[in-house]
């Protein structure tokens, strides 16, 4: 499809800025204003979208990602011309349709014909053009048989085919989707995801906002990650959904959301110092004190620390530990269990770290590299250092101080997703009837 | 492709491709870029309500005949029978029927307005559409259900021994000024309504007081006989639906019902009426365009 940079984008989005006005308290009666005149009912800002510029190419397929309330729907929201925004422009190439929610403007009552006709005439068609079109959609949604039946009979994945229907057949050259795929069964979602890729043959320009980050990397060609309103991040969408599900899952994020409504703080959310503030309240600690487990954290394969591990990468847990006595030849260990409770991964280093000895005030870190072929879950992580011997004696023992999520687009359902070497070898039939 | 991922400091407009050519999102507006477009909308939701409010039940469009038939039956009786109201005046009872269905199109029209943009929330807040399309489909149900209700109307004239008339040609221009006077109310109405919730109950007994205060059970003469009748008369018909029912029944029915400007002390006054009238549409116009633009956020 046509690179993006091309002399005119099909959207394009410069500086937009979008605030709501929260009243601190409801003032909606005559009676109100009129008993108090002069009070100007406080509100309180909302800046659901701050300088968020960027552009789409013509037939690009453009994911927008990012957590609840971070202003992607209300960004849509405003390249459909359903709210205005505070400052910036928006310009789009073309008929516009937009599918926020499936079947706006459906009622219940009347059939299947005449809810296609009023959805098509809501959505821009004339009513000619809709009335040619009914056919078509009726097709595509494989509902001719029950074209005369009313709306409030039909079940919801029926009535998510006619709605997706529609709006396919109103021939718009951007559309502006959000959230669609989650409903419907599993035949229809496959539908949508043919649909989607004629879009793009077709080079019909698609906005779509979803959660769904399998979806983002099979058909976007790029994607922007939302975060409070910012433009975090836009580009290629393996890297964004990944940032995305950092940002998602990661503490300091849910932190910083808490600490500041003034916003630049998500950047810090990846680099960050020594991951230990806040305890997890599970956690259990015991040991006799010759030693400290101060803190421990992971590293991705880039020596990066991270909050969010990579499924199938490479990865390192480091602990780092401070000596309170001195102590010969400990044992260092570390450990995750699954969601379930589960212990999946343990590792002490009686054979690997042997005969050493450490002074009092004597701090180390300890690296675990391995390859993580765990399944996407959230680990409690527990790390502790034993005196030599059977590894009871604890200096000090952090059982689930922490957790980290191992993340993947693309999960096997399985517990572990071991890297698969796959080969197939045709039989010589001669020897298969032998 | 990746541009600058710190939050807060993606440099803007520089790497932006020009807009030259595209066409700006503006935002909701009341009449939208394409007048069609309005029409056509507004069309649409008119014509699947009046639809929807005869899905279902048997005898359909025969219940929106009965209820004003009902209603006239009533007052008939008591204002007949009991008060007299009807003695030396033509056409009575025709001209009473033709006031009820007159007062219910303003009352249908401007009660279902006062809701309508609330009613149509799903609508209004995920789909850019322009947004005058939800009063006017308002104002355009009650008009097909105005129309329907007419057809008695005339029946009844016709039987009553009338015979068509040219002045009937101005009734048609007294029934457009009092939809033309909905619609303004209905602008005003609905798009006040997402700020205030109070003016459905105020409306309500606004509309009360016209009913009783417009004549529609009585005619102007018998205000004209009372003490102060000219001051009275003059006042009365400062109400826009006074004057509108008057110059129908005076068109339509029988030219033996005064007309407001054979009633009027000057003709002067007529200004007030027709002033009321152009007043709701210029101001619930641009209220509502004011407003509009803002709508899916307030509701």
């Amino acid at each position: 499809m046509s690179a993006p940079g091309t002399p005119r984008p099909a959207v394009l989005v410069d500086g937009v800025s979008k605030e709501f006005r929260i009243p601190e308290e409801q003032v909606h009666t005559l009676k109100e204003r009129v008993l108090h005149p002069l009070r100007r009912p406080s509100h309180n800002q909302f800046r659901a979208l701050r300088d968020v510029s960027f552009h789409v190419g013509q037939g690009e397929f453009f994911g927008i990602v990012g957590r609840n309330g971070s202003g992607k729907s209300t960004l849509l929201k405003c390249m459909a011309g359903i709210y205005g925004v505070d400052a910036g422009q928006m310009y789009v190439d073309g008929r516009v349709s937009t599918f926020i929610e499936l079947g706006v403007g459906f009622n219940l009552d009347l059939p299947a014909r005449d809810n296609i006709l009023i959805n098509a005439t809501m959505l821009g068609l004339s009513q000619r053009e809709a009335r040619n079109r009914v056919d078509a959609v009726l097709d595509f949604a494989e509902l001719h048989e029950f074209v005369d039946l009313k709306l409030k009979n039909y079940s919801s994945g029926m009535l998510v085919r006619l709605a997706f229907s529609v709006m396919i057949q109103v021939d718009a050259d951007v559309l502006l989707i959000d959230e669609v795929l989650a409903v419907g069964d599993a035949a229809f979602q496959q539908k949508c995801f043919d649909e989607f890729a004629r879009l793009r043959r077709e080079n019909r320009t698609v906005v779509l906002v979803t959660h769904d980050m399998g979806s983002v990397e099979r058909f976007c060609d790029r994607a922007m990650l939302l975060e409070r309103g910012h433009v975090v991040e836009i580009g290629e969408p393996q890297p964004v959904s990944m940032h995305y599900l950092q940002l998602n899952f990661s503490r300091d994020a849910r932190a910083a959301e808490e600490a500041s409504v003034s916003g630049e703080a998500v950047a810090e959310a990846t680099t960050g110092g020594p991951s230990l503030r806040g305890t997890n309240p599970d956690e259990l600690r015991a040991g006799d004190g010759g030693a400290e487990v101060i803190s421990g954290w992971f590293m991705n394969a880039e020596g990066e620390q991270v909050e969010v591990l990579e499924a199938r990468q490479r990865c390192t847990f480091c602990m780092h530990v401070r000596f309170h006595q001195d102590v010969t030849d400990p044992l260092f260990g570390f450990a995750l269990r699954n969601s379930e409770g589960e212990r999946v991964v343990a590792c002490d280093t009686h054979r690997e770290l042997s005969d050493q000895s450490f002074a009092a005030g004597e701090e180390v870190i300890v690296y675990f590299g391995f390859e993580n072929v765990l399944a996407p879950d959230r680990y409690a992580v527990s790390a502790g250092v034993a005196r030599s011997g059977s590894g009871a004696a604890w200096l000090d023992n952090r059982e689930r101080f922490r957790t980290v999520i191992i993340s993947s687009t693309d999960p096997s359902g399985a517990l572990l997703d071991p890297p698969f070497h796959v080969e197939l070898q045709r039989q010589v039939r001669a020897e298969a009837t032998s | 492709m990746t541009e600058t991922p710190a939050a807060g400091a993606v440099d803007r407009g520089a790497e932006l491709p020009s807009p030259e050519g595209m066409r700006r999102v503006l935002g909701p507006t009341a009449l939208g870029d394409d007048p069609q477009r309005l029409f056509r909308l507004a069309w649409t939701l008119a014509t699947t309500d009046f639809k929807l409010k005869f899905f279902g039940s048997f005898l359909g469009y025969l219940w929106q005949l009965m209820n004003p038939l009902l209603l006239f039956g009533v007052l008939f009786l008591v204002f007949s029978f009991a008060l007299n109201l009807d003695q030396g005046v033509r056409f009575y009872p025709v001209a009473l029927l033709l006031g009820i269905v007159l007062f219910s199109f303003l009352n249908e029209a401007t009660t279902t307005a006062v809701r309508s943009l609330v009613t149509r929330e799903p609508l209004v807040r995920k789909i850019d559409f322009p947004r005058l399309a939800v009063p006017m489909a308002a104002t355009l149900t009650a008009t097909f259900n105005l129309l329907l209700n007419l057809v008695p109307v005339v029946i009844f004239l016709l039987a009553s021994g009338a015979t068509p008339h040219a002045s009937w040609l101005l009734f048609v221009v007294a029934l457009a000024t009092l939809i033309l006077f909905a619609f303004g109310m209905s602008m005003i109405l609905s798009v006040g309504f997402v700020r205030f919730r109070d003016i459905e109950p105020i409306w309500s007994v606004v509309l009360q007081i016209m009913f009783y205060a417009s004549g529609v059970f009585f005619t102007v003469d018998t205000i004209a006989g009372q003490k102060h009748g000219q001051l009275l008369v003059d006042i009365f018909f400062c109400n826009p639906f006074a004057a509108i029912l008057a110059v129908a029944r005076h068109t339509l029915v029988d030219g033996s019902w005064t007309s407001p400007s054979q009633a009027l002390s000057s003709d002067w006054l007529l200004l007030i009426p027709a002033g009321l009238v152009v007043a709701s549409m210029a101001g619930g116009f641009l209220l509502f365009r004011a407003l509009a633009p803002k709508v899916a956020e307030d509701l």
